[in-house]
């Protein structure tokens, strides 16, 4: 559908835990293409290797074989600094168990990626404010995890992740820890940023309620790509 | 870079106030300890050479035997003639004076006081850097006849005479009376630490017809014109004294010439060995204090694992974790040199109080002990960070 480079490409990408007779083989050859702007959910059953692939493609991990080019550069050849500076200016991480530093207003957790960009003082809160408001959260900025619910953690963690403008939003299982009420409103902002903003979206669920609002299904099994279909677009 | 470590790092350290107190209570004990050692140290050096200097600048002291102690006493003592030689044939002296002690028990009306009782000239006075409150010096009459006179130390004068002006007044010194016709200016406590001014001086022929029943001679004072003489005056008296006492030349010197000079040095040194080793048992103090900031460190890395995996994962570099954590560990360090620096001015103070030594602010000190304890964060701080900076991202994350 989209002729340009894909923005991550997965070639024959494998992943061997351990090695000897602990191994384990978890990724047995992914070939898999996603460009820019899509919205892309992971499913399959546990054990499969949907966060392992997740983690090789947000470069916190390195595959084993095969290779990974994202934006058309190999990654699996960069050094671990440069794989740092991907993320650190292309890549939002939100997770299951959201992973705010504790003891910290939302506001300052919203800011950190920017602290490690070099932003100046001034333009940095500001950014954060935007992107506090941008979630929905104009009036916590000052509160800290403690205080706040599930449901706003995790719109503060969406927040901080998409404060210094990704590219590639990566969720596993972002609502994984959150009520079926709470969960539908983090999947509409998310839907949101995908579609007004353009932010890639690749999410890992195993709830079929929350993978109905992407357009695309990649279904892992045993470590291999089941099926990979686009759904009807949405009405 | 470092202005951002620094941020973050002191985010960190608001988060855990109470223990980033805690962790560096070592430091500030320590650093406290050694500024405080150190400058009560200088203060007991510099009072020492104060009352050195009270003694009389300038001054040779000669005395029979080769040291003081044992062996002293069976080397011959000085005559009067020998002060007679000195004064008349060695240059570039102003004062001479012979000295005798005597111990006595000094009795006005009710009261008595168990002092010392100095022979001597009135040369004694300019030597010894003594000066008259009031009344007058011995004449020469006086001191050839080895009249019943005296001169007190401000601490005789208060311990018989209490608010009475002593002048013309009479003590009883063992058998006879002696009448007070001077009184000395208070000098204060010697280097020795014993008190000067608790001193009764009489001319030299009424201690030696009187009290000691001899024509002996205990001490030699000699003050030197300028500082400059002193070692060719000290040189020409040892050899004009090793020719009236007919010492062979292979023979050793049965007599001694210090100067104060010398006698200040080897005070000054003892008190400055000391302020040296007490600093160093503090350093030693400073150093388990760095240790402590290691500890605490390392636990609040394990307990961290899971932040540096977020900041990992937001996009910090490995170098960006360590230098956070070793800002860390050097503000906290410096922090705590800080309050040790308060802390030790404080001890300081109160301490040179109450040991009644002066206080002497040393900016050395306090830079040299601050630096130190910042040299201890980046040390101990060190390997905390590696550890930090490390760890793998996917793992700290899973951290609990
Ligand atoms: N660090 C690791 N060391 C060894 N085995 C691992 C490691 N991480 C994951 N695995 C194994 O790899 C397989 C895939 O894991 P994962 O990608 O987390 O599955 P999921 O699809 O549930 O997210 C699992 O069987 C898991 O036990
Ligand atoms: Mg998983």
């Amino acid at each position: 559908m989209n002729e340009s480079t894909p923005l991550i490409r997965l070639i024959g990408l494998h992943k061997i835990y351990g090695r000897g007779g602990a191994s384990y083989h978890a990724l047995k050859g992914i070939d898999l293409s996603i460009h820019e702007g899509e919205f892309v959910a992971v499913m399959g059953p546990s054990g499969s290797g949907k966060s392992t692939v997740m983690n090789i493609i947000g470069c916190l991990d390195t595959p084993s074989d095969g290779q990974y080019l994202f934006r058309g550069m190999p990654v699996e050849t960069m050094s671990r600094d440069q794989r740092a500076l991907l993320r650190r200016h292309f890549i939002g991480f939100v997770f299951q168990g959201f992973n705010l530093l504790p003891r910290t207003t939302a506001l300052e957790n919203v800011e950190l990626p920017l602290i490690y960009r070099g932003h100046p003082a001034a333009e940095r809160r500001a950014a954060a404010r935007a992107a506090l408001r941008r979630v929905g959260l104009d009036n916590w900025e000052h509160h800290t995890p403690a205080e706040l619910s599930g449901g706003q953690q995790q719109r503060v963690a969406i927040a901080r992740a998409i404060v210094t403008g990704p590219k590639v939003l990566l969720a596993d299982e972002p609502t994984g820890n959150l009520d079926t009420r709470t969960s539908a409103e983090i999947m509409d902002l998310i839907t949101a940023l995908n579609r007004e903003h353009g932010i890639t979206v690749l999410m890992v669920t195993h709830e079929p309620e929350m993978a109905r609002y992407a357009r695309r299904i990649v279904r892992f099994v045993d470590g291999r790509v089941e099926s990979d279909r686009y759904a009807e677009p949405a009405s | 870079m470092i202005g951002n470590a620094l941020l973050l790092s002191m985010r960190a350290i608001r988060r855990n106030l109470l223990r980033s107190m805690l962790t560096v209570l070592g430091v500030v004990i320590g650093v406290a300890a050694v500024i405080t050692m150190v400058t009560l140290g200088n203060g007991a050096t510099r009072s020492v050479s104060d009352q050195i200097a009270s003694m009389g600048s300038n001054l040779l002291m000669v005395r029979p035997g080769q040291r003081m102690g044992p062996g002293a006493a069976d080397a011959p003592k000085f005559r009067i003639a020998d002060v007679e030689a000195i004064r008349t044939q060695i240059a570039s002296i102003a004062a001479v004076a012979p000295v005798v002690n005597t111990a006595v028990t000094a009795v006005h009306q009710a009261r008595n006081w168990a002092t010392t009782v100095t022979g001597t000239s009135n040369d004694y006075f300019a030597a010894g850097n003594w000066t008259l409150a009031s009344g007058r010096e011995f004449t020469d009459a006086e001191q050839r006849a080895g009249k019943a006179v005296c001169i007190l130390g401000s601490t005789v004068r208060e311990k018989l005479f209490e608010a009475e002006n002593p002048l013309g007044s009479e003590i009883r010194v063992k058998q006879f009376a002696c009448e007070v016709i001077g009184l000395l200016r208070t000098k204060g406590q010697s280097a020795m630490g014993s008190d000067q001014d608790d001193v009764i001086v009489m001319p030299l022929r009424t201690v030696q017809r009187r009290l000691s029943g001899s024509l002996d001679v205990n001490l030699i004072m000699v003050s030197v014109t300028t500082p400059e003489s002193i070692d060719a005056v000290k040189a020409q008296i040892e050899s004009l004294l090793r020719e009236r006492r007919r010492i062979g030349d292979s023979e050793d010197d049965n007599f001694r010439v210090m100067d104060t000079r010398q006698i200040a040095e080897t005070l000054t040194g003892t008190t400055r060995v000391l302020t040296m080793l007490l600093g160093a048992v503090a350093a030693v103090s400073l150093l388990v204090g760095g240790i402590g900031i290691m500890n605490i460190m390392l636990v609040s890395v394990t307990e961290r694992t899971r932040e540096i995996g977020i900041r990992l994962a937001i996009g910090a570099l490995e170098r960006e974790v360590m230098l956070q954590f070793l800002v860390e560990a050097v503000v906290l360090s410096c922090l705590g040199g800080l309050i040790g620096i308060v802390l030790a001015a404080v001890a300081s103070v109160t301490l040179a109080g109450a040991m009644q030594v002066p206080f002497l602010f040393s900016p050395s000190i306090n830079l040299i002990a601050f630096l130190f304890s910042g040299a201890i964060g980046v040390i101990f701080g060190y390997f905390p960070a590696l550890r930090a900076a490390r760890l793998d991202p996917i793992e700290a994350l899973r951290h609990e």
